[in-house]
Protein backbone atom coordinates (compact mmCIF):
# COMPACT_ATOMS: atom_id res chain seq x y z
CA UNK A 1 0.00 0.00 0.00
CA UNK A 2 2.93 1.97 1.02
CA UNK A 3 4.14 1.81 -2.82
CA UNK A 4 0.77 2.92 -3.98
CA UNK A 5 0.63 6.12 -2.23
CA UNK A 6 4.38 6.97 -3.34
CA UNK A 7 4.04 6.28 -6.89
CA UNK A 8 -0.06 7.55 -7.87
CA UNK A 9 0.84 8.07 -11.33
CA UNK A 10 2.24 4.54 -12.10
CA UNK A 11 -0.54 2.64 -10.20
CA UNK A 12 -2.99 4.57 -12.35
CA UNK A 13 -1.25 3.91 -15.32
CA UNK A 14 -1.30 0.68 -14.89
CA UNK A 15 -4.87 0.55 -14.09
CA UNK A 16 -5.27 2.20 -17.36
CA UNK A 17 -3.10 -0.02 -19.68
CA UNK A 18 -4.91 -3.14 -18.15
CA UNK A 19 -8.45 -1.75 -19.30
CA UNK A 20 -7.12 -0.37 -22.52
CA UNK A 21 -5.38 -3.46 -23.44
CA UNK A 22 -8.93 -6.10 -22.34
CA UNK A 23 -10.62 -3.60 -24.67
CA UNK A 24 -8.41 -3.45 -27.30
CA UNK A 25 -7.63 -7.15 -27.38
CA UNK A 26 -11.64 -7.62 -27.34
CA UNK A 27 -11.82 -5.00 -29.97
CA UNK A 28 -9.26 -6.89 -32.01
CA UNK A 29 -11.38 -10.12 -31.77
CA UNK A 30 -14.44 -8.87 -33.29
CA UNK A 31 -13.26 -7.14 -36.04
CA UNK A 32 -12.29 -10.29 -37.37
CA UNK A 33 -15.29 -11.31 -37.23
CA UNK A 34 -16.53 -7.76 -38.25
CA UNK A 35 -14.75 -7.79 -41.24
CA UNK A 36 -15.78 -11.71 -42.31
CA UNK A 37 -19.29 -10.66 -41.94
CA UNK A 38 -19.09 -7.06 -44.11
CA UNK A 39 -16.93 -9.25 -46.98
CA UNK A 40 -19.46 -12.06 -46.73
CA UNK A 41 -22.30 -9.37 -47.42
CA UNK A 42 -20.70 -7.87 -49.98
CA UNK A 43 -20.29 -11.53 -51.75
CA UNK A 44 -23.55 -12.65 -51.04
CA UNK A 45 -22.66 -14.93 -48.19
CA UNK A 46 -23.31 -15.19 -44.56
CA UNK A 47 -20.05 -15.51 -43.06
CA UNK A 48 -19.61 -17.02 -39.71
CA UNK A 49 -23.06 -17.95 -38.41
CA UNK A 50 -22.44 -21.75 -36.40
CA UNK A 51 -20.66 -20.49 -33.22
CA UNK A 52 -22.87 -19.13 -31.46
CA UNK A 53 -25.93 -16.53 -32.42
CA UNK A 54 -24.69 -14.95 -35.54
CA UNK A 55 -20.96 -16.58 -35.63
CA UNK A 56 -20.23 -14.04 -32.45
CA UNK A 57 -18.31 -16.70 -30.59
CA UNK A 58 -16.24 -17.30 -34.18
CA UNK A 59 -12.92 -14.92 -32.62
CA UNK A 60 -13.56 -17.20 -29.16
CA UNK A 61 -13.12 -20.69 -31.18
CA UNK A 62 -10.48 -19.14 -33.18
CA UNK A 63 -7.97 -18.20 -30.10
CA UNK A 64 -8.86 -21.46 -28.66
CA UNK A 65 -7.88 -23.13 -31.65
CA UNK A 66 -4.86 -21.17 -32.40
CA UNK A 67 -3.84 -21.33 -28.63
CA UNK A 68 -4.02 -25.26 -29.00
CA UNK A 69 -2.16 -25.62 -32.35
CA UNK A 70 1.58 -27.62 -32.80
CA UNK A 71 4.40 -24.77 -32.74
CA UNK A 72 6.37 -25.63 -35.45
CA UNK A 73 9.61 -23.43 -35.46
CA UNK A 74 11.33 -24.86 -38.92
CA UNK A 75 14.44 -26.48 -38.57
CA UNK A 76 16.62 -24.05 -40.32
CA UNK A 77 15.15 -21.26 -39.08
CA UNK A 78 17.07 -18.76 -37.18
CA UNK A 79 15.18 -19.54 -34.18
CA UNK A 80 16.28 -16.07 -31.92
CA UNK A 81 14.81 -13.89 -35.22
CA UNK A 82 12.13 -16.20 -35.42
CA UNK A 83 10.70 -15.90 -32.43
CA UNK A 84 11.58 -12.34 -31.48
CA UNK A 85 9.57 -11.48 -34.55
CA UNK A 86 5.80 -11.77 -33.53
CA UNK A 87 6.53 -10.44 -30.30
CA UNK A 88 8.23 -7.39 -31.80
CA UNK A 89 5.16 -6.97 -34.25
CA UNK A 90 2.11 -7.29 -32.30
CA UNK A 91 4.26 -5.17 -28.59
CA UNK A 92 5.26 -2.31 -31.08
CA UNK A 93 1.58 -2.24 -32.85
CA UNK A 94 0.00 -1.80 -29.26
CA UNK A 95 2.21 0.51 -27.63
CA UNK A 96 1.36 3.23 -30.31
CA UNK A 97 -2.10 2.92 -29.05
CA UNK A 98 -1.17 4.26 -25.64
CA UNK A 99 -0.49 7.71 -27.21
CA UNK A 100 -4.21 8.02 -28.56
CA UNK A 101 -6.63 9.97 -26.29
CA UNK A 102 -10.16 9.29 -26.93
CA UNK A 103 -11.97 11.82 -25.03
CA UNK A 104 -11.20 15.44 -23.56
CA UNK A 105 -12.87 14.86 -20.07
CA UNK A 106 -10.81 13.96 -17.36
CA UNK A 107 -11.78 11.20 -15.00
CA UNK A 108 -10.94 10.24 -11.56
CA UNK A 109 -9.04 7.34 -10.49
CA UNK A 110 -8.48 6.27 -6.94
CA UNK A 111 -8.55 9.73 -6.56
CA UNK A 112 -6.29 11.26 -9.14
CA UNK A 113 -7.51 13.03 -11.70
CA UNK A 114 -6.55 11.15 -15.33
CA UNK A 115 -7.01 12.32 -18.43
CA UNK A 116 -8.54 9.58 -21.27
CA UNK A 117 -5.15 8.86 -22.46
CA UNK A 118 -2.47 6.02 -21.35
CA UNK A 119 0.76 8.88 -22.28
CA UNK A 120 0.60 12.00 -23.12
CA UNK A 121 2.81 13.90 -24.44
CA UNK A 122 3.11 16.91 -26.15
CA UNK A 123 5.42 15.59 -29.28
CA UNK A 124 2.89 12.84 -29.05
CA UNK A 125 2.81 12.69 -33.00
CA UNK A 126 6.53 12.29 -33.74
CA UNK A 127 6.51 9.70 -30.92
CA UNK A 128 3.71 7.88 -32.56
CA UNK A 129 5.70 7.81 -35.95
CA UNK A 130 8.66 6.56 -34.24
CA UNK A 131 7.28 3.48 -32.33
CA UNK A 132 5.35 2.37 -35.78
CA UNK A 133 8.56 2.99 -37.82
CA UNK A 134 9.67 0.22 -36.09
CA UNK A 135 7.08 -2.23 -37.13
CA UNK A 136 8.71 -2.78 -40.14
CA UNK A 137 11.20 -5.17 -38.32
CA UNK A 138 8.47 -7.53 -37.24
CA UNK A 139 7.17 -8.26 -41.22
CA UNK A 140 11.09 -7.89 -42.77
CA UNK A 141 12.82 -10.58 -39.31
CA UNK A 142 9.86 -12.79 -39.90
CA UNK A 143 11.05 -12.84 -43.40
CA UNK A 144 14.09 -13.14 -42.97
CA UNK A 145 14.72 -15.83 -39.90
CA UNK A 146 12.34 -18.55 -41.55
CA UNK A 147 15.17 -19.45 -43.78
CA UNK A 148 12.97 -19.81 -47.02
CA UNK A 149 12.23 -18.42 -50.27
CA UNK A 150 8.68 -17.15 -50.39
CA UNK A 151 8.85 -15.42 -46.89
CA UNK A 152 12.07 -14.05 -47.30
CA UNK A 153 10.63 -12.09 -50.47
CA UNK A 154 7.39 -11.46 -48.71
CA UNK A 155 9.95 -9.33 -46.24
CA UNK A 156 11.82 -7.64 -48.85
CA UNK A 157 8.86 -7.18 -50.48
CA UNK A 158 6.71 -5.39 -47.53
CA UNK A 159 9.94 -3.42 -45.78
CA UNK A 160 10.44 -1.70 -49.52
CA UNK A 161 6.96 -0.88 -49.49
CA UNK A 162 6.47 0.24 -45.90
CA UNK A 163 9.94 2.24 -45.96
CA UNK A 164 8.14 3.87 -49.59
CA UNK A 165 5.18 4.66 -47.89
CA UNK A 166 6.48 5.91 -44.99
CA UNK A 167 7.52 9.02 -46.40
CA UNK A 168 4.41 9.95 -48.26
CA UNK A 169 2.54 9.08 -44.67
CA UNK A 170 4.74 11.30 -42.64
CA UNK A 171 4.37 14.24 -45.52
CA UNK A 172 0.47 13.82 -45.49
CA UNK A 173 0.32 15.06 -41.59
CA UNK A 174 2.63 18.10 -41.87
CA UNK A 175 0.01 19.97 -43.41
CA UNK A 176 -2.56 19.12 -40.51
CA UNK A 177 0.50 20.33 -38.24
CA UNK A 178 1.16 23.39 -40.10
CA UNK A 179 -2.39 24.46 -39.28
CA UNK A 180 -2.62 23.23 -35.97
CA UNK A 181 0.90 24.39 -34.52
CA UNK A 182 1.16 21.53 -32.68
CA UNK A 183 2.23 17.99 -32.22
CA UNK A 184 0.21 17.01 -28.90
CA UNK A 185 -3.34 15.44 -30.07
CA UNK A 186 -5.41 17.77 -27.18
CA UNK A 187 -4.13 20.83 -28.85
CA UNK A 188 -4.71 19.04 -32.69
CA UNK A 189 -8.07 18.35 -32.17
CA UNK A 190 -8.86 21.52 -29.81
CA UNK A 191 -7.36 24.20 -33.11
CA UNK A 192 -10.58 22.07 -34.83
CA UNK A 193 -13.34 23.22 -32.84
CA UNK A 194 -15.87 25.83 -34.02
CA UNK A 195 -17.76 25.97 -37.26
CA UNK A 196 -17.71 28.23 -40.60
CA UNK A 197 -21.17 29.91 -40.94
CA UNK A 198 -22.24 28.87 -37.83
CA UNK A 199 -22.51 24.56 -39.21
CA UNK A 200 -19.92 23.20 -41.40
CA UNK A 201 -17.58 21.93 -38.43
CA UNK A 202 -13.44 23.45 -38.77
CA UNK A 203 -12.10 19.95 -38.88
CA UNK A 204 -9.30 19.51 -40.80
CA UNK A 205 -10.40 17.04 -43.45
CA UNK A 206 -11.77 20.40 -45.20
CA UNK A 207 -8.50 22.90 -45.95
CA UNK A 208 -6.75 19.29 -45.79
CA UNK A 209 -8.98 17.24 -48.06
CA UNK A 210 -5.70 16.23 -50.42
CA UNK A 211 -3.82 15.29 -47.22
CA UNK A 212 -6.41 13.09 -46.37
CA UNK A 213 -6.43 11.09 -49.05
CA UNK A 214 -2.95 10.94 -49.34
CA UNK A 215 -3.27 9.66 -45.77
CA UNK A 216 -5.42 6.95 -46.19
CA UNK A 217 -4.10 5.75 -49.48
CA UNK A 218 -0.38 5.75 -47.55
CA UNK A 219 -1.93 4.44 -44.36
CA UNK A 220 -3.79 1.20 -46.42
CA UNK A 221 -0.77 0.65 -47.32
CA UNK A 222 1.20 1.22 -44.15
CA UNK A 223 -0.85 -1.97 -42.90
CA UNK A 224 -0.34 -3.85 -45.84
CA UNK A 225 -3.94 -4.32 -46.60
CA UNK A 226 -5.64 -4.87 -49.48
CA UNK A 227 -5.30 -3.23 -52.46
CA UNK A 228 -2.00 -3.16 -51.01
CA UNK A 229 -0.77 -6.35 -49.62
CA UNK A 230 1.67 -7.91 -51.47
CA UNK A 231 4.17 -8.67 -48.75
CA UNK A 232 1.12 -12.06 -48.56
CA UNK A 233 0.25 -12.34 -51.93
CA UNK A 234 -1.22 -15.84 -51.56
CA UNK A 235 -1.41 -16.39 -55.53
CA UNK A 236 2.32 -15.12 -55.49
CA UNK A 237 3.55 -15.47 -52.29
CA UNK A 238 1.71 -18.42 -50.42
CA UNK A 239 1.53 -15.91 -47.37
CA UNK A 240 4.04 -13.68 -47.68
CA UNK A 241 6.52 -13.19 -44.55
CA UNK A 242 4.12 -15.65 -42.31
CA UNK A 243 4.27 -18.42 -44.42
CA UNK A 244 6.19 -20.49 -42.06
CA UNK A 245 4.37 -19.32 -38.62
CA UNK A 246 1.78 -21.36 -37.18
CA UNK A 247 0.14 -21.73 -34.26
CA UNK A 248 -0.20 -18.41 -31.36
CA UNK A 249 2.44 -16.88 -33.43
CA UNK A 250 0.95 -16.36 -36.65
CA UNK A 251 -1.71 -15.11 -34.90
CA UNK A 252 -0.15 -12.43 -33.35
CA UNK A 253 0.79 -11.26 -36.73
CA UNK A 254 -2.91 -11.24 -37.72
CA UNK A 255 -3.64 -9.27 -34.22
CA UNK A 256 -0.91 -7.00 -34.90
CA UNK A 257 -2.13 -6.45 -38.09
CA UNK A 258 -5.59 -5.42 -36.56
CA UNK A 259 -4.21 -3.21 -34.03
CA UNK A 260 -2.38 -1.27 -36.97
CA UNK A 261 -5.20 -0.91 -38.62
CA UNK A 262 -7.19 0.58 -35.24
CA UNK A 263 -3.84 2.97 -34.84
CA UNK A 264 -4.26 4.37 -38.56
CA UNK A 265 -8.07 5.07 -38.16
CA UNK A 266 -7.42 6.52 -34.85
CA UNK A 267 -4.81 8.52 -35.97
CA UNK A 268 -6.57 9.77 -39.52
CA UNK A 269 -9.67 10.38 -36.67
CA UNK A 270 -7.60 12.82 -34.68
CA UNK A 271 -5.78 14.36 -37.70
CA UNK A 272 -8.71 15.08 -39.84
CA UNK A 273 -12.16 14.38 -38.67
CA UNK A 274 -12.19 16.34 -35.13
CA UNK A 275 -10.90 13.81 -33.22
CA UNK A 276 -13.94 13.27 -30.17
CA UNK A 277 -15.69 16.98 -31.95
CA UNK A 278 -19.80 16.18 -32.31
CA UNK A 279 -20.58 16.84 -35.84
CA UNK A 280 -23.47 18.46 -34.69
CA UNK A 281 -23.71 22.69 -33.40
CA UNK A 282 -23.26 22.42 -29.70
CA UNK A 283 -26.67 24.00 -29.19
CA UNK A 284 -28.21 21.30 -29.47
CA UNK A 285 -28.38 19.92 -26.17
CA UNK A 286 -29.69 17.22 -26.93
CA UNK A 287 -27.09 15.61 -28.56
CA UNK A 288 -25.68 14.68 -25.00
CA UNK A 289 -28.11 11.75 -24.94
CA UNK A 290 -27.64 10.52 -28.20
CA UNK A 291 -24.80 7.63 -26.62
CA UNK A 292 -27.60 6.82 -24.10
CA UNK A 293 -30.62 6.27 -26.53
CA UNK A 294 -28.55 4.20 -29.29
CA UNK A 295 -27.35 1.78 -26.26
CA UNK A 296 -31.25 1.52 -24.79
CA UNK A 297 -32.28 1.13 -28.52
CA UNK A 298 -29.64 -1.44 -29.27
CA UNK A 299 -30.47 -3.20 -26.55
CA UNK A 300 -34.36 -3.16 -27.27
CA UNK A 301 -33.42 -4.24 -30.39
CA UNK A 302 -31.04 -7.53 -29.21
CA UNK A 303 -34.01 -8.55 -26.26
CA UNK A 304 -36.66 -9.03 -29.25
CA UNK A 305 -34.53 -10.05 -31.84
CA UNK A 306 -33.52 -13.28 -29.33
CA UNK A 307 -37.08 -13.69 -27.96
CA UNK A 308 -37.71 -14.18 -31.55
CA UNK A 309 -34.98 -16.17 -32.35
CA UNK A 310 -35.14 -20.06 -33.53
CA UNK A 311 -31.51 -20.63 -32.32
CA UNK A 312 -31.67 -22.00 -28.49
CA UNK A 313 -28.28 -19.75 -27.36
CA UNK A 314 -29.88 -16.87 -29.10
CA UNK A 315 -32.38 -16.98 -27.04
CA UNK A 316 -30.76 -17.11 -23.89
CA UNK A 317 -27.64 -15.14 -24.87
CA UNK A 318 -28.89 -11.88 -27.02
CA UNK A 319 -31.52 -11.17 -24.09
CA UNK A 320 -28.73 -10.94 -21.45
CA UNK A 321 -26.69 -9.09 -24.03
CA UNK A 322 -29.76 -6.76 -24.19
CA UNK A 323 -30.31 -6.32 -20.99
CA UNK A 324 -26.47 -5.28 -20.06
CA UNK A 325 -27.17 -2.80 -22.72
CA UNK A 326 -29.96 -1.26 -21.44
CA UNK A 327 -28.42 -0.99 -17.70
CA UNK A 328 -25.22 0.79 -19.63
CA UNK A 329 -27.64 2.74 -21.78
CA UNK A 330 -29.34 4.15 -18.56
CA UNK A 331 -25.87 5.17 -16.70
CA UNK A 332 -24.76 6.78 -19.83
CA UNK A 333 -28.52 8.82 -19.54
CA UNK A 334 -26.95 10.40 -16.19
CA UNK A 335 -25.72 14.22 -16.56
CA UNK A 336 -22.22 13.52 -15.44
CA UNK A 337 -21.54 10.42 -16.84
CA UNK A 338 -23.27 11.76 -20.27
CA UNK A 339 -20.79 14.55 -20.35
CA UNK A 340 -17.50 12.23 -20.07
CA UNK A 341 -18.47 9.67 -22.25
CA UNK A 342 -19.38 12.01 -25.23
CA UNK A 343 -15.99 12.70 -26.58
CA UNK A 344 -15.65 8.42 -26.98
CA UNK A 345 -18.76 7.88 -28.16
CA UNK A 346 -17.95 10.27 -31.24
CA UNK A 347 -14.69 9.32 -31.69
CA UNK A 348 -14.87 5.49 -31.85
CA UNK A 349 -18.02 6.05 -33.77
CA UNK A 350 -15.83 8.12 -36.09
CA UNK A 351 -12.85 5.54 -36.25
CA UNK A 352 -15.27 2.20 -36.68
CA UNK A 353 -16.45 4.28 -39.65
CA UNK A 354 -12.89 4.40 -40.97
CA UNK A 355 -12.66 0.35 -40.09
CA UNK A 356 -15.60 -0.03 -42.14
CA UNK A 357 -13.88 1.65 -44.81
CA UNK A 358 -10.82 -0.83 -44.90
CA UNK A 359 -12.95 -3.53 -45.17
CA UNK A 360 -15.03 -1.88 -47.86
CA UNK A 361 -12.05 -1.55 -49.64
CA UNK A 362 -11.13 -5.25 -48.64
CA UNK A 363 -14.06 -6.27 -50.55
CA UNK A 364 -13.95 -4.73 -54.09
CA UNK A 365 -10.74 -4.07 -54.46
CA UNK A 366 -8.42 -5.92 -56.70
CA UNK A 367 -4.71 -6.17 -56.16
CA UNK A 368 -2.17 -3.79 -57.32
CA UNK A 369 1.42 -5.74 -59.48
CA UNK A 370 4.44 -4.53 -57.43
CA UNK A 371 5.62 -2.35 -60.19
CA UNK A 372 2.68 -0.45 -60.33
CA UNK A 373 2.58 -0.10 -56.31
CA UNK A 374 6.05 1.03 -56.31
CA UNK A 375 5.52 3.81 -59.15
CA UNK A 376 2.12 4.74 -57.60
CA UNK A 377 3.90 5.34 -54.46
CA UNK A 378 7.01 7.26 -55.39
CA UNK A 379 6.18 9.14 -58.50
CA UNK A 380 2.32 9.38 -58.11
CA UNK A 381 1.57 9.92 -54.04
CA UNK A 382 4.77 11.49 -53.09
CA UNK A 383 4.65 14.65 -55.63
CA UNK A 384 0.89 14.80 -54.23
CA UNK A 385 1.39 15.04 -50.86
CA UNK A 386 4.61 17.35 -51.15
CA UNK A 387 2.49 19.80 -53.73
CA UNK A 388 -0.10 19.49 -50.59
CA UNK A 389 2.48 20.73 -48.33
CA UNK A 390 3.77 23.94 -49.93
CA UNK A 391 0.96 25.11 -50.82
CA UNK A 392 -0.59 24.59 -47.07
CA UNK A 393 3.08 26.65 -46.56
CA UNK A 394 2.23 29.30 -48.69
CA UNK A 395 -1.27 29.47 -47.22
CA UNK A 396 -0.45 30.02 -43.56
CA UNK A 397 2.53 31.99 -44.14
CA UNK A 398 0.26 34.99 -45.96
CA UNK A 399 -2.93 34.27 -44.22
CA UNK A 400 -1.91 32.81 -40.63
CA UNK A 401 -2.35 29.29 -39.04
CA UNK A 402 -6.00 29.73 -38.17
CA UNK A 403 -6.96 31.17 -41.76
CA UNK B 1 15.23 3.26 -5.63
CA UNK B 2 13.41 5.69 -7.87
CA UNK B 3 12.15 4.40 -11.01
CA UNK B 4 13.88 6.84 -12.73
CA UNK B 5 17.40 5.24 -11.16
CA UNK B 6 16.08 1.75 -11.73
CA UNK B 7 15.10 2.50 -15.74
CA UNK B 8 18.69 4.24 -16.08
CA UNK B 9 20.22 0.75 -15.00
CA UNK B 10 17.92 -0.99 -17.08
CA UNK B 11 18.86 0.90 -20.50
CA UNK B 12 22.79 1.57 -19.61
CA UNK B 13 23.07 -2.31 -18.79
CA UNK B 14 20.99 -2.86 -22.18
CA UNK B 15 23.37 -0.02 -24.30
CA UNK B 16 26.64 -2.38 -23.16
CA UNK B 17 25.00 -5.46 -24.02
CA UNK B 18 23.75 -4.52 -27.60
CA UNK B 19 27.34 -2.72 -28.36
CA UNK B 20 28.80 -5.63 -27.15
CA UNK B 21 26.66 -7.70 -28.92
CA UNK B 22 27.10 -5.58 -32.27
CA UNK B 23 31.20 -6.87 -32.55
CA UNK B 24 30.40 -10.48 -31.37
CA UNK B 25 27.89 -11.56 -33.66
CA UNK B 26 28.71 -13.60 -35.78
CA UNK B 27 25.50 -13.08 -38.04
CA UNK B 28 25.17 -9.19 -39.93
CA UNK B 29 21.70 -9.43 -39.03
CA UNK B 30 22.21 -10.12 -35.46
CA UNK B 31 24.84 -7.58 -35.33
CA UNK B 32 22.01 -4.96 -36.61
CA UNK B 33 19.67 -6.20 -34.46
CA UNK B 34 22.01 -5.70 -31.17
CA UNK B 35 22.83 -2.22 -32.76
CA UNK B 36 19.14 -1.19 -33.01
CA UNK B 37 19.05 -2.18 -29.64
CA UNK B 38 21.99 0.11 -28.62
CA UNK B 39 20.23 3.26 -30.02
CA UNK B 40 16.45 2.33 -28.62
CA UNK B 41 17.88 2.17 -25.18
CA UNK B 42 19.68 5.51 -25.82
CA UNK B 43 16.58 7.10 -26.82
CA UNK B 44 15.40 6.41 -22.90
CA UNK B 45 18.05 7.30 -21.86
CA UNK B 46 17.83 10.58 -23.75
CA UNK B 47 13.96 10.60 -22.15
CA UNK B 48 15.21 10.03 -19.12
CA UNK B 49 17.05 13.31 -19.06
CA UNK B 50 13.99 15.04 -20.68
CA UNK B 51 15.06 15.32 -24.26
CA UNK B 52 11.88 13.58 -25.68
CA UNK B 53 11.96 15.41 -28.85
CA UNK B 54 16.00 14.13 -29.74
CA UNK B 55 14.40 10.68 -28.09
CA UNK B 56 11.74 10.13 -30.31
CA UNK B 57 13.80 11.83 -33.54
CA UNK B 58 16.83 8.99 -32.39
CA UNK B 59 14.21 6.24 -32.77
CA UNK B 60 12.52 7.70 -36.01
CA UNK B 61 15.65 8.60 -37.89
CA UNK B 62 18.40 6.02 -36.66
CA UNK B 63 16.25 2.83 -35.51
CA UNK B 64 13.12 3.30 -38.30
CA UNK B 65 15.13 4.28 -40.91
CA UNK B 66 18.62 3.77 -41.38
CA UNK B 67 18.76 0.80 -39.59
CA UNK B 68 15.78 -0.50 -41.91
CA UNK B 69 17.87 0.03 -44.51
CA UNK B 70 20.54 -1.54 -43.24
CA UNK B 71 18.35 -4.73 -42.65
CA UNK B 72 16.83 -4.76 -45.68
CA UNK B 73 20.36 -4.47 -47.68
CA UNK B 74 21.91 -7.43 -45.32
CA UNK B 75 18.30 -9.03 -46.68
CA UNK B 76 18.84 -8.47 -50.06
CA UNK B 77 22.26 -9.83 -50.43
CA UNK B 78 21.26 -12.65 -48.19
CA UNK B 79 24.77 -12.39 -46.63
CA UNK B 80 25.86 -15.19 -44.95
CA UNK B 81 28.82 -15.35 -41.60
CA UNK B 82 31.06 -12.54 -41.97
CA UNK B 83 34.40 -13.33 -42.89
CA UNK B 84 37.32 -13.22 -40.02
CA UNK B 85 40.33 -12.28 -40.43
CA UNK B 86 43.28 -11.65 -37.57
CA UNK B 87 43.39 -8.25 -36.14
CA UNK B 88 45.17 -6.12 -39.10
CA UNK B 89 48.44 -4.42 -38.03
CA UNK B 90 47.14 -1.02 -37.87
CA UNK B 91 44.55 -1.90 -35.45
CA UNK B 92 46.92 -3.69 -33.39
CA UNK B 93 49.68 -0.97 -33.43
CA UNK B 94 47.45 2.16 -33.96
CA UNK B 95 43.71 1.36 -32.82
CA UNK B 96 44.25 -0.29 -29.66
CA UNK B 97 46.68 2.71 -27.62
CA UNK B 98 43.62 5.19 -28.92
CA UNK B 99 41.09 2.82 -27.84
CA UNK B 100 43.01 2.90 -24.32
CA UNK B 101 43.66 6.91 -24.72
CA UNK B 102 40.33 7.01 -25.22
CA UNK B 103 39.24 4.93 -22.04
CA UNK B 104 41.47 6.95 -20.18
CA UNK B 105 40.10 10.14 -21.20
CA UNK B 106 36.69 9.32 -20.33
CA UNK B 107 37.84 8.03 -17.51
CA UNK B 108 39.54 10.94 -15.66
CA UNK B 109 36.75 13.47 -17.42
CA UNK B 110 33.95 11.25 -15.44
CA UNK B 111 35.77 11.31 -11.99
CA UNK B 112 37.52 14.55 -11.58
CA UNK B 113 35.31 16.61 -13.89
CA UNK B 114 31.56 15.72 -13.13
CA UNK B 115 32.34 14.47 -9.48
CA UNK B 116 31.86 17.52 -7.38
CA UNK B 117 28.35 18.47 -9.88
CA UNK B 118 26.80 15.33 -10.68
CA UNK B 119 24.67 14.91 -7.45
CA UNK B 120 23.20 18.06 -7.99
CA UNK B 121 23.14 18.37 -11.17
CA UNK B 122 21.91 14.87 -12.83
CA UNK B 123 18.35 15.39 -10.32
CA UNK B 124 17.44 18.35 -12.15
CA UNK B 125 17.18 17.46 -16.18
CA UNK B 126 16.97 20.00 -18.02
CA UNK B 127 13.81 20.35 -19.82
CA UNK B 128 14.13 21.54 -23.76
CA UNK B 129 10.52 22.17 -25.27
CA UNK B 130 10.04 21.86 -28.97
CA UNK B 131 9.72 24.92 -29.35
CA UNK B 132 12.99 26.34 -27.82
CA UNK B 133 14.83 23.52 -30.12
CA UNK B 134 13.00 24.82 -33.39
CA UNK B 135 13.26 28.43 -32.48
CA UNK B 136 17.13 27.59 -32.11
CA UNK B 137 17.39 25.59 -34.83
CA UNK B 138 15.94 28.12 -37.33
CA UNK B 139 17.51 31.35 -36.19
CA UNK B 140 21.34 30.65 -34.51
CA UNK B 141 22.09 27.61 -36.29
CA UNK B 142 20.34 27.98 -39.58
CA UNK B 143 23.19 27.94 -41.71
CA UNK B 144 24.54 24.46 -40.11
CA UNK B 145 21.00 23.34 -40.96
CA UNK B 146 20.66 24.18 -44.46
CA UNK B 147 24.13 22.81 -45.27
CA UNK B 148 23.00 19.73 -43.98
CA UNK B 149 20.19 19.70 -46.04
CA UNK B 150 22.01 20.64 -49.06
CA UNK B 151 24.80 17.73 -48.14
CA UNK B 152 21.72 15.01 -47.59
CA UNK B 153 19.89 16.43 -51.25
CA UNK B 154 23.82 15.55 -52.79
CA UNK B 155 23.77 12.27 -51.29
CA UNK B 156 20.17 11.66 -52.68
CA UNK B 157 21.57 12.85 -56.27
CA UNK B 158 24.36 10.90 -55.96
CA UNK B 159 23.24 7.39 -55.26
CA UNK B 160 20.61 7.88 -58.04
CA UNK B 161 23.11 8.55 -60.42
CA UNK B 162 24.96 5.68 -59.33
CA UNK B 163 22.00 3.27 -59.18
CA UNK B 164 20.46 4.48 -62.79
CA UNK B 165 20.68 2.33 -65.83
CA UNK B 166 22.69 3.16 -68.58
CA UNK B 167 20.70 4.74 -71.03
CA UNK B 168 20.45 2.59 -74.12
Amino acid sequence: MEFVSQHPILVVSVIKIAIALFVVMTALAYLTWFERKVVARIQSRWGPYWVGPHGLLQPLADGIKFLFKEDVVPPTADRITYVLAPFLALALALTTLALIPIGPATISVLGQKTQLVIAHSNIALILLFAISSLGIYGVALAGWSSNSKYPLMGGLRSSAQMVSYEVSLTLSVVGVLLLAGSFDFYDIVGSQSGRWFHFIPKWQIIPQFFGFLCYLTAAIAETNRIPFDLPEAETELVAGFHTEYSSFKFAMFFMAEYANMITVSCLATLLFLGGWLSPFPDTWSWQLYLPAVGLILGGLAMIAGGITSGQLTAKLVFPVLGLFCLAVGGLCAIHGVAVVVQGPFWFIGKVFLLLFFYVWMRGTLPRFRYDQLMSFGWKFLLPVSLANLVITSIVVMFLGARG
Amino acid sequence: MSIAMALFIVCGALTIFGAVGLILAKEPVHSALSLILVMVALAVLYLLLGAEFIAAIQILVYAGAIMVLFVFVIMLLNAGEEVRTNLSRLARWVGLPLGVFFLAEMGYLLFHEYAGRAAGAANAPVVASTTDLSMKLFTEFVLPFELTSILILIAVLGAMVLARKEPQ
